[in-house]
């Protein structure tokens, strides 16, 4: 029988529909999931700030341990920066801004957002397959019949770590740049080193560019940790369960970073 | 509390368990009791839900009808500190051992005790070298879980599930891809735990030798039902034909070999399917 061409679009048409509609469904039932787990990570704070030692550990694993890559990405990103910067501002013979120019482009935007990246990369994804390896071979479910709360002991710990290290890693990001800027615009093109240094000082704002870079790396910080974590707890317990959630930590923590970058730049650049 | 259904001896009391997993019933109003101070064993198919029960009685897990009381407590009952309390007294082997792979095999050995009390280093020390000799393991305290064979990382979580001095301990397929040393030396230590320690243990398994060699009490069960109950001895001369199969490992009975499937030859013929 031949379907009438309007009959074909109506299944296609309901398909489509009821796909949308199973999609939308999971979306938000994870969502939810998800809004559950940051909560009993947060009711754990309080634990955990007693035994500041496991914090430490997690620091160091979380944040220091991504020194290497955020110092190196820094490095070049300023040094580009400069390069690019001081290319377009000879053409109006401004090349004495060049320190503002690469300041606040590192400060507001690409300091939060570029290690924010990175860190999602480093050690998000290492969280994520972490806490899914550990939920695998069944560490979290014997920690649980051992009385001890998995997401106080395992999760809070590291949540907080992640949330307090992004901010340290964009302001090491942000100076670094700011050297490797200098390097190349004094160093090899020749703009006068007092110039860029005091055209930065005199135009940074602290509230209006620092705290505001500031503001977002934490904003950042906190997405990109409970990605990681809750796609880690919530992973399928096999091999490849756990490698797809460490795929979605970071697509998922790139999106959003991206994503939040912009609303949050609206709002606070948006009126000047 | 009504516990007036439950003997006065049983430590453990399952009644009228039912439990599923999407459509699939595991159990279906089941009952069991473990007496104090006894070894029992449930006995059973891979994927009749054997690990599912040690979760249910651990409260990990809840019921869709049926009671179970852990020392005169309904487990699902309990609130969630109350809960955690118990769990305390209750220690469970993971058929995988569930050592904390970035700490040591000391460190895992000390990980309840550092967790639930407030001792000083040096007792903990002595605690953890205590429980470490009792398992055997005592020379191997600085190594780190991925350098233990299966048998060794079994009896280190051994001596971590008794650090806390437990009134039970389950154990989640214990002798399953072990070798025949490796077993002997679990087999001894269940049993010697047991007598020594004054433990209720329940032992989840199907290695039928092993597990009727210490067992005082055994449930086959299968598909959700007890097909079989009784000492060793009773079950190895129990009339039932379901029971016989698992206890002989015989390939055919009415446990099938085959798993469900259409006529051989009619499948073999129907050329261009792709399954
Ligand atoms: N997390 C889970 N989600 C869905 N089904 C599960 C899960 N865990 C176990 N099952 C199913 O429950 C049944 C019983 O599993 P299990 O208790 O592990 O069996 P056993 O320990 O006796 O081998 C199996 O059919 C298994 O597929
Ligand atoms: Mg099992």
């Amino acid at each position: 029988m031949r379907l009438l061409p309007c009959t074909l679009n109506l299944k296609l048409m309901t398909e489509f529909l009821q796909q949308l509609g199973q999609n939308t469904r999971t979306s938000f039932t994870k969502l939810g999931r998800g809004s559950f787990f940051l909560l009993q990570t947060l009711s754990g704070t309080l634990s955990v700030l007693i035994r500041p030692r496991l914090l430490l550990n997690q620091m160091y694993s979380v944040g220091v341990l991504s020194f290497l890559i955020i110092t190196i990405s820094g490095l070049f990103v300023g040094m580009v920066l400069g390069l690019q910067g001081y290319y377009v501002l000879s053409d109006f013979g401004a090349e004495e801004t060049l320190g503002v120019m690469v300041a606040a482009s590192l400060v507001r935007e690409l300091g939060p957002v570029v290690s924010a990246l990175l860190f999602a990369g480093r050690a998000g994804s290492a969280l994520t397959a972490e806490i899914g390896l550990m939920k695998a071979t069944e560490q979290l479910s014997g920690m649980e019949m051992m009385a001890v709360d998995p997401i106080k002991r395992i999760i809070t710990p590291r949540f907080l770590a992640g949330f307090l290290s992004m901010p340290l890693l964009a302001a090491l990001f942000s100076a670094i740049g700011v050297i490797g800027g200098q390097m190349v615009g004094s160093g090899l093109l020749g703009v006068d080193d007092g110039a860029y240094w005091s055209q930065m000082q005199a135009n940074m704002d602290f509230r209006d560019d620092i705290l505001n870079g500031v503001i977002k790396s934490i904003v950042f910080g906190f997405v990109t940790s409970w990605i990681a974590l809750f796609e880690g707890y919530d992973a399928i317990p096999t091999s490849e369960g756990v490698s797809r959630a460490t795929t979605r930590t970071v697509v998922n923590s790139a999106f959003s970073i991206l994503g939040l970058d912009f609303i949050l730049t609206v709002f606070m650049f948006g009126d000047n | 509390m009504d516990n007036s259904a439950i003997p006065q001896n049983s430590l453990v009391s399952v009644q009228n368990l039912s439990f599923s997993r999407g459509n699939k019933k595991i159990f279906d109003d089941i009952s069991l009791e473990f007496e104090r101070g006894k070894i029992t064993a449930i006995m059973g198919p891979s994927g009749t839900g054997k690990t599912t029960l040690l979760k249910l009685i651990g409260g990990q897990l809840f019921p869709a009808q049926g009671t179970i009381t852990v020392d005169g407590n309904n487990v699902h009952r309990l609130r969630r500190t109350e809960l955690y309390n118990l769990r305390k007294r209750m220690g469970m082997l993971f058929q995988s051992g569930a050592l904390l792979t970035d700490m040591s095999v000391f460190d895992n050995v000390a990980f309840p005790l550092r967790e639930h009390t407030h001792l000083p280093e040096s007792m903990i020390r002595t605690l953890v070298l205590m429980k470490l000799q009792a398992v055997g393991l005592r020379g191997a305290r600085k190594l780190m879980p991925n350098e233990l064979s299966g048998g060794m990382a079994r009896r280190i979580a051994l001596a971590r599930a008794i650090a806390l001095d437990p009134m039970m301990i389950m154990y989640d397929e214990p002798f399953t891809g072990q070798d025949p040393i490796s077993k002997g030396a679990l087999v001894h230590l269940i049993k010697s735990l047991n007598t020594i320690l004054g433990l209720t243990s329940i032992v989840v398994s199907h290695d039928v030798h092993e597990t009727a060699a210490i067992a005082d009490y055994i449930y086959v069960i299968s598909e959700g039902k007890v097909v079989g109950q009784g000492t060793p001895k009773e079950i190895e001369q129990s009339e039932s034909e379901w029971v016989q199969q698992f206890m002989t490992g015989a390939a055919d009975g009415p446990a099938h070999f085959h798993y469900p499937a259409k006529d051989y030859v009619d499948d073999l013929l129907s050329t261009g399917k792709r399954y």
